[in-house]
């Protein structure tokens, strides 16, 4: 798994939109052919929110500690005793590639940890890797995303300073939020992440479930998916259905702010030709040059004042926007999960059905034909299948009871997260759309200021002539 | 209405008082110049029709006529309401007016009239003559044609002007009676051709490098600034997606429905404001405009005194050498050149009395020569003095209605700024409820 892979053709610049002639009153219509497919091809890097309570890893003893009620569990925030950072990139070179690292420095009082600090290099593979153990030690726990691989459209430089910040960012985001969750932040691999040495991490990634018993999983996984679930409890549609409509008004609203940076920067860049049209034309003026200037200025300021604006959109809720895109991919995968653990476990029972059906049938129309014809004793062979199939009766009873419980955590499981994961994306949402709100009434306060300041300069010159007082609104 | 010339008025009229709901500015033409005709009458451009009418060869077309309504302002600020005169006029007919008011004072900057089409055009506005955004922009902008008239010291005592205004048939017969025609012909061959001045009046040619500089920085500025509408434009019109996608979305939630249902209607208030704040500034760029135009009609004043220091100089030039022909045929000296001279060396002497008649002739060609010089001098002279004292006048205008433009547009700028506030506080309460 080297997460080092050259960035893939850059796709060719956005086709003009589809502005038409006429559109007084409609807006623009998003070009909705538009190559905007910036998610990594990686399906293993789903995204989510896990917000859960405690458990423990024996799924017969969760069951009973698992709290997956509908009430708010409020987690006592002075109980925070794990705070991770994630800053300070650094690029390395070596003759075989160039990557970037981020420092990590960890901070806990919990007994778990030798120390109570750490600080340490950890590059993007390293954060794949980790997510990845995560979700296979909780397959139905809701893992919040990671920043894609690679971008297909906008940026094309992997180590532009913009990518570097923004991707900084959602990994500190990434580590927060899983030392938030009472089981994740449990886990062993990231105790190993947040403390290991380079090479110590190295050495502990080689171990764990070998390839084949991944595939082991995986064939499973495929099998089950291939049957299909059949009686999926009512709770798990609707969030299913849920899921589904979310994702696409993610999406769209992702793909919107996108938009709205794209158009403007243009304007930014329209700016940039007119404002120093004025400052040309009070070079050829007397009376007309100090008005000019003043106009010039404002213009100045304003456009400063746009380019904050534009990076609050891009910085804070594009982001946002696109975790929670990346975050129903993750959604999606741990529904199916589940699926797939309900439909093993409908399929052991079909088994154990038909061996109980084989148990009970009448000899006669059961292979006793055939064992006579290997010259068995008629009687000595029926008693000896239904030993057999006995035995085989309790081990399955034994699976099925093992698996019954997996699944039933399983579910809980996802209940608790999902619930949690709902509690944040309203809060992760309302507040990256209110700040956007704020930012923009601030920077139209500013504007109005440096206009009225102008105002001001024009009327302290003539002394108050002043014959459009109309212009207020 | 028979008396509107007789009647004094005794304060300044407001020359837009039916526009107060309008935004046109003409607030600034107020001149105080006391026989202005602008003091007497109160001029509006009220209306604009579509007729259709017959072109030659059978052709059906349709064109834009504009109400000129008229009043005497005495009559309105007793506040009496009396029926205005009115007359239909097309815009050919203003551009002729203004052909006649060029030729007839060549040495006045000539207010300019709306563009014949719409040019520095973004996406949303239309190219089309007939569209109605058009079609108003270019009845403000010839009513402020005609108020500039009325309001100039010199031109406003103008009687095709007043027959303009006043007197709808026959009108171009009229004006055509003056034989400005050809007068103007004549002079715009002349105007174009090359020449070179020797002692051009060093004030105008100032004012001839001005008027350059105001053409190209005005036309760049009001590029640029359709190009950043045109952008505004796009970036307020893509909210309007989220006020659709929000609306969307609060279907399927439960505690954030009501507020982002709510905040979606303001993402749509949002992207619909930026059609009137745009429709605004266009006036502004209107009024930048005419002064692009108006820097051409200086340009022009500039070009007409080069024209007639020329001609003076050109009559000069040949009075000096005719009376140097004369002298050497007194004398018999010759220090120019000639072809007389020459073949006179080459086939014999002329009689005395070839000479005599030549002497003659040159005599009375002195004579309308020096006449031809005095007129010339003191055309060109009255025309320095007068030229030069209307593009003071014009600069002070320019002055006034720049710096009143420049205050509209930060006005308007303050405007979008105080909507955008608004909406985007709506905005905020309605994400705070979700």
């Amino acid at each position: 798994m080297s997460g080092n892979v050259a960035d893939s053709a850059v796709s060719p610049t956005t086709p003009a939109q589809t502005i038409p002639a006429d559109l007084s009153g409609q807006m623009l219509e998003l070009d909705e052919d538009d190559d905007l497919e910036v998610f990594s091809k990686d399906t293993t890097n789903t995204d989510g929110r896990s917000f859960s309570a405690s458990m423990q890893t024996s799924p017969g003893s969760m069951i009973n500690q698992y709290k997956f009620d509908e009430e708010e569990e409020e987690e006592d925030p002075g109980a925070k005793d794990l705070f991770i950072t994630v800053d300070n990139p650094e690029s390395h070179i070596t003759t075989i590639e160039t990557f970037i690292t981020y420092r990590v420095v960890t901070k806990t009082t919990r007994s778990e940890f030798d120390s109570s600090e750490y600080e340490v290099r950890r590059r993007y593979q390293d954060f794949l890797w980790l997510r990845g153990r995560l979700e296979e030690a909780h397959p139905t726990l809701i893992v919040h995303p990671l920043p894609e691989k690679f971008v297909m459209k906008g940026m094309v430089e992997r180590f532009n300073d913009d990518f570097i910040e923004t991707r900084r960012r959602a990994l500190h985001r990434f580590l927060n939020r899983i030392a938030e969750h009472p089981i994740l932040s449990c886990n062993e691999d990231l105790k190993v992440f947040l403390s290991a040495q380079a090479w110590e991490l190295a050495s502990h990634k080689k171990q764990g479930p070998g390839f084949l018993s991944r595939m082991g999983e995986t064939v499973r996984a495929v099998a089950a998916s291939v049957r299909g679930v059949k009686n999926r409890p009512e709770e798990f549609n609707s969030i299913q259905e849920y899921v589904e409509s979310f994702s696409q008004k993610m999406t769209s609203l992702d793909r919107i702010t996108q938009r709205i940076v794209k158009e403007e920067r243009e304007y930014l860049e329209e700016m940039k030709e007119y404002a120093p049209t004025y400052t040309l034309w009070s070079g050829s003026e007397e009376e007309l040059a100090e008005p000019l200037k003043g106009v010039a200025n404002c213009l100045d300021r304003c456009f400063q004042e746009t380019e904050g604006q534009v990076r609050q959109l891009s910085d804070c809720l594009a982001p946002t926007l696109h975790e929670y895109v990346l975050s129903t991919d993750t959604l999606k995968a741990v529904l199916r999960r589940r699926d797939n653990m309900q439909a093993e476990l409908e399929a052991k029972n079909e088994v154990l059905a038909a061996k109980r059906a084989d148990r009970d049938a009448d000899p006669r129309e059961r292979g006793v034909v055939w064992q006579s014809l290997l010259g068995k004793n008629p009687e000595e062979a029926r008693q000896q299948r239904q030993q057999r199939l006995a035995g085989e009766i309790d081990e399955l009873k034994e699976e099925i009871d093992k698996l019954e419980d997996r699944v039933e955590w399983a579910n809980n499981a996802l209940k608790g997260d999902w619930n949690r994961w709902q509690r944040s994306m309203r809060s992760d949402l309302k507040d990256a759309f209110v700040s956007t709100a704020q930012k923009n009434v601030d920077y139209y306060e500013k504007c109005l200021s440096v206009w009225e300041s102008f105002l001001l300069s024009m009327r302290a010159d003539v002394g108050g002539v002043d014959q459009q007082a109309g212009g207020d609104s | 209405m028979a008396d509107a010339q007789r009647e004094d008025a005794a304060e300044t009229d407001t020359p837009n008082a039916n526009d107060a709901q309008e935004k046109t500015t003409n607030s600034t033409m107020v001149e105080d110049s006391s026989t202005t005709l602008l003091k007497r009458m109160e001029i509006t451009v009220a209306e604009a029709e579509k007729r259709t009418g017959k072109k030659a060869v059978n052709m059906q077309e349709t064109y834009t006529v504009y109400l000129i309504e008229t009043r005497p302002s005495s009559a309105v600020n007793e506040g009496q309401s009396v029926a205005p005169d009115a007359l239909w006029r097309r815009y050919s007919e203003f551009e002729l007016l203004r052909n006649y008011l060029l030729v007839t004072y060549p040495f006045i900057v000539v207010p300019p009239l709306p563009e014949k089409r719409a040019e520095f055009v973004w996406h949303k506005l239309s190219a089309d003559n007939m569209d109605p955004d058009f079609v108003e922009r270019r009845r403000v902008g010839l009513e402020t044609f005609l108020l500039r008239v009325a309001s100039h010291p010199v031109m406003s005592n103008d009687k095709i002007f007043y027959h303009f205004l006043m007197q709808e048939r026959g009108w171009k017969e009229v004006v055509y009676d003056t034989g400005f025609q050809a007068k103007a012909d004549s002079r715009l061959r002349a105007l174009n051709a090359t020449f070179r001045v020797k002692n051009p009046d060093k004030r105008f040619m100032e004012m001839k490098h001005y008027s350059d500089e105001l053409q190209s920085i005005t036309s760049q500025l009001l590029r640029a600034r359709a190009r950043v509408a045109d952008r505004l434009y796009g970036v307020y019109k893509v909210h309007g997606n989220y006020g659709r996608v929000f609306s969307e979305w609060s279907a399927i939630e439960k505690e954030m429905g009501d507020g982002l249902q709510s905040a979606g209607h303001h993402m749509d208030a949002y992207a619909a404001s930026i059609d009137d704040i745009l429709e605004e500034e266009e006036h502004y760029a209107d009024q930048i405009k005419e002064y692009l135009f108006f820097a051409e009609a200086l340009r022009a004043v500039c070009r007409k005194h080069e024209l007639s220091q020329y001609e003076l100089e050109t009559a000069s030039l040949d009075l000096t050498s005719k009376k140097l022909q004369r002298e050497e045929l007194a004398t018999g000296i010759v220090r120019t050149f000639s072809f007389k001279g020459m073949t006179t060396k080459l086939f014999g002497q002329e009689t005395a009395d070839q000479r005599e008649a030549r002497l003659k002739l040159l005599e009375e060609q002195i004579v309308e020569g020096e006449e031809t010089v005095r007129e010339k001098t003191a055309e060109c002279e009255e025309h320095v003095h007068s030229g030069w004292e209307d593009m003071q006048r014009f600069k002070e205008q320019k002055d006034r209605d720049l710096r009143e433009a420049f205050i509209n547009y930060a006005y308007m700028q303050m405007s979008m700024c105080k909507k955008g506030i608004q909406m985007w506080s709506n905005a905020k309460e309605c994400f705070s409820k979700m």
